[in-house]
């Protein structure tokens, strides 16, 4: 029972700050409506033992992505009242898209064999000296170890992609080129001048 | 316990505000990334509820790499949009036509 009132705690506090990140008028309080989001979700995750995961979405998302959202949405000096223009036109589609969504995934979920599974039991609970993190790293390691090192280069080339784009090149900036540095021949430098040698009185 | 409709509904719920979301705030290219984050949460409740009622790990590896490919592109995806705002000096999707598409 316990279990249960958490669950509808924590998912009251998902749902509603979910419509905070969509409802709020500054973006930065749309990011910390999603930081929420996502620490509540790690929660429930926690709720359901998938515990490695909920570290993982604290880890990443609140500690890196989120904070990256951050940062962009205070360094951007943005006309706030420009993009809410016509923030209530298209509202009455947008509600009632969500509306049509929720009532088709309900209906299958809670139809009576609509999954092809029976969904009003959960999981069965795991054995007390069960580690979730060691069962996902004795799979993750092995089976999805490519998969795993083509996640690590996506990184990367994430990097290297963000690196690249955001580098601004002004123009008439003094530096150093180090490609003609390093190019330079000794006889674009250095001129030997030819001359008869000093004659003594 | 929690029963694997009670995580699929509240999946559908975040999911669906998440898309009203995208309705609503059309304009703001921040706020269309943070809806897709919200998506992206919503597909990884479902993903992790399958695989625990079902005892199949392979589900909670799947989430950990929508992760990693979520983080990479909400890394490209702020960097193309600090560029456009460099540019433009705005965010504004509507000003974003020179494609014409």
């Amino acid at each position: 029972m316990l279990v249960q009132a958490l669950f509808y705690l924590f998912g009251t506090i998902l749902v509603l700050s979910a419509l905070g990140v969509i409802s709020a008028r500054n973006p930065v309080y749309s990011a910390l409506a999603l930081v929420m989001c996502f620490v509540t979700s790690a929660a429930i995750w926690l709720l359901i033992e998938a515990e490695f995961l909920a570290v993982v979405l604290v880890l990443v998302y609140v500690g890196a992505v989120m904070v990256l959202f951050l940062f962009v949405v205070m360094m951007l000096d943005i006309n706030l009242a420009e993009l809410r223009q016509g923030f209530t036109r298209f509202a009455w589609l947008g509600w009632l898209t969500a509306l049509a969504v929720i009532v088709e995934i309900a209906g299958v979920v809670w139809a009576k064999g609509g999954l092809g599974v029976d969904a009003s039991h959960g999981a069965t609970p795991t054995a007390a000296d069960y580690s979730n993190t060691l069962a996902l790293g004795e799979v993750l390691y092995t089976e999805y170890a490519y998969p795993l090192e083509l996640a690590a280069m996506l990184l990367l080339v994430a990097i290297v992609a963000a690196i690249a784009l955001t580098m601004r090149r002004r123009a008439g900036l003094k530096r150093q080129d180090v490609d003609a540095q390093v190019a330079v021949r000794a006889a674009d430098r250095l001129r030997i001048v030819k001359m008869d040698p000093e004659q003594g009185p | 316990m929690i029963s694997l409709a009670q995580l699929l509904t509240l999946s559908a719920i975040v999911f669906s505000v998440a898309v009203a979301g995208i309705f609503l705030n059309r304009k703001n290219v921040i706020l269309l990334l943070m809806c897709v984050e919200l998506l992206l949460l919503a597909a990884n409740f479902n993903f992790i509820a399958f695989s625990r009622y079902l005892g199949d790990l392979n589900g909670q590896v799947f989430v950990f790499f929508i992760l990693t490919v979520a983080a990479a592109e909400s890394a490209i995806g702020l960097a193309i949009l600090v560029v456009l705002f460099r540019e433009r000096r705005s965010i504004n999707v509507e000003d974003l036509n020179t494609l014409k598409g």
